[in-house]
């Protein structure tokens, strides 16, 4: 019999596969917005099953709000990402030194 | 094991597999792929969960824009991936370490006493309820102004992408409006006075003029 655990404990190692890829994958700025993905989708998984076990509909509507905030989100991104590398034609995260911090 | 349970598992190990592949493929092509595999495992999930709406949406809206839109980039950029990878595992074990300290945090707070999610019953809805609609009454009565923030949020996102990749062209023609509606009589026209009249000059100088011209010849 499948508990609300089984979802929770699901997306708690989706969440940390997506943590272990930012830290693999610091250098590559388009990796990084995948792994930003995974981590909304874990999320998302955690509010459906939520809804699911207390019988509550509002769950998913967040879930529905958080992919529009999430769609808009990676069309920002890649366009930041677009007009980067079309100003210094790299996406390396070292090359992004021109504030000097 | 109960079938649901069974396929619980296989889209389970199917999404974990995928997003493993996500964050070590070597190719941003693949890990895109990876990603949409992901994701069609996870509307799978959802689909177990009855959130047959969002089970959709995420493979028509996901899948099909926002991967879509992350494949386009990928490919538009050169990038180069053997300097991308220098060094690539030695943040692994760092990494691991907060990756797994996450999970057991959780599983200790789900197999606590206290939490006693395992009480909770799945709700199972009758065959002619329909998802959609529910959710489309919560989100016109309840969620109205929520969603219109979403939708303006939307519409930020659209002008912040178009202007970001937005390139002017120098040698482009066009109007201003603003300062052809603002143009006055005299930026048009310039009165000249001129005497209405001039004197024609006697018929003994042309001819002489044109005589000179025709020698000169």
């Amino acid at each position: 019999m499948l508990s609300l655990s089984h979802y929770l404990i699901l997306s708690a190692m989706l969440f940390s596969i997506s943590i272990v890829g930012i830290f693999l994958n610091r250098k590559n700025l388009i990796v990084l917005l995948m792994a930003i993905e995974l981590m909304l989708l874990s999320v998302n998984i955690n509010f459906v099953a939520f809804s699911h076990y207390l019988n509550d509909p509002a769950g998913q509507l967040i879930v529905f709000f958080i992919m529009a905030v999430a769609a808009a989100e990676a069309a920002i991104g890649l366009a930041i990402l677009v007009a980067l590398f079309r100003s210094i034609s790299s996406i390396h995260v070292d090359d992004l030194d021109s504030l000097k911090g | 094991m109960e079938f649901k349970t069974f396929v619980f598992f296989v889209l389970a190990t199917i999404m974990l597999l995928a997003a493993l592949r996500v964050i070590t493929a070597r190719n941003p092509v693949h890990a895109v792929l990876f990603l949409v595999l992901a994701f069609f495992s996870a509307a799978g999930l959802w689909l177990l969960l009855q959130a047959e709406f969002l089970a959709i949406v995420l493979i028509m809206v996901y899948v099909g824009a926002v991967m879509v839109l992350f494949m386009f980039v990928v490919m538009l950029l050169d990038i180069d991936i053997a300097r991308l990878r220098h060094r690539f595992w030695s943040y692994l074990p760092l990494g691991t370490m907060v990756g797994l300290l996450i999970v057991v945090q959780m599983a200790l707070v789900l197999s606590g006493n206290y939490f006693s999610a395992e009480a909770l019953p799945g709700h199972s809805m009758p065959a002619d309820y329909s998802n959609t609609k529910e959710l489309a009454r919560l989100l016109f009565t309840e969620y109205y102004y929520p969603f219109e923030i979403a939708g303006v949020i939307l519409l930020v996102g659209i002008i912040a992408a178009v202007l970001l990749t937005l390139r002017k062209r120098k040698d482009t023609k066009y109007q201003k409006p603003s300062e052809q509606l603002a143009v006055k009589r005299n930026d048009r026209i310039r009165m000249v006075s001129m005497p209405a009249e001039k004197d024609e000059p006697s018929v003994d100088t042309a001819a002489a003029a044109a005589t000179e011209k025709r020698e000169g010849q």
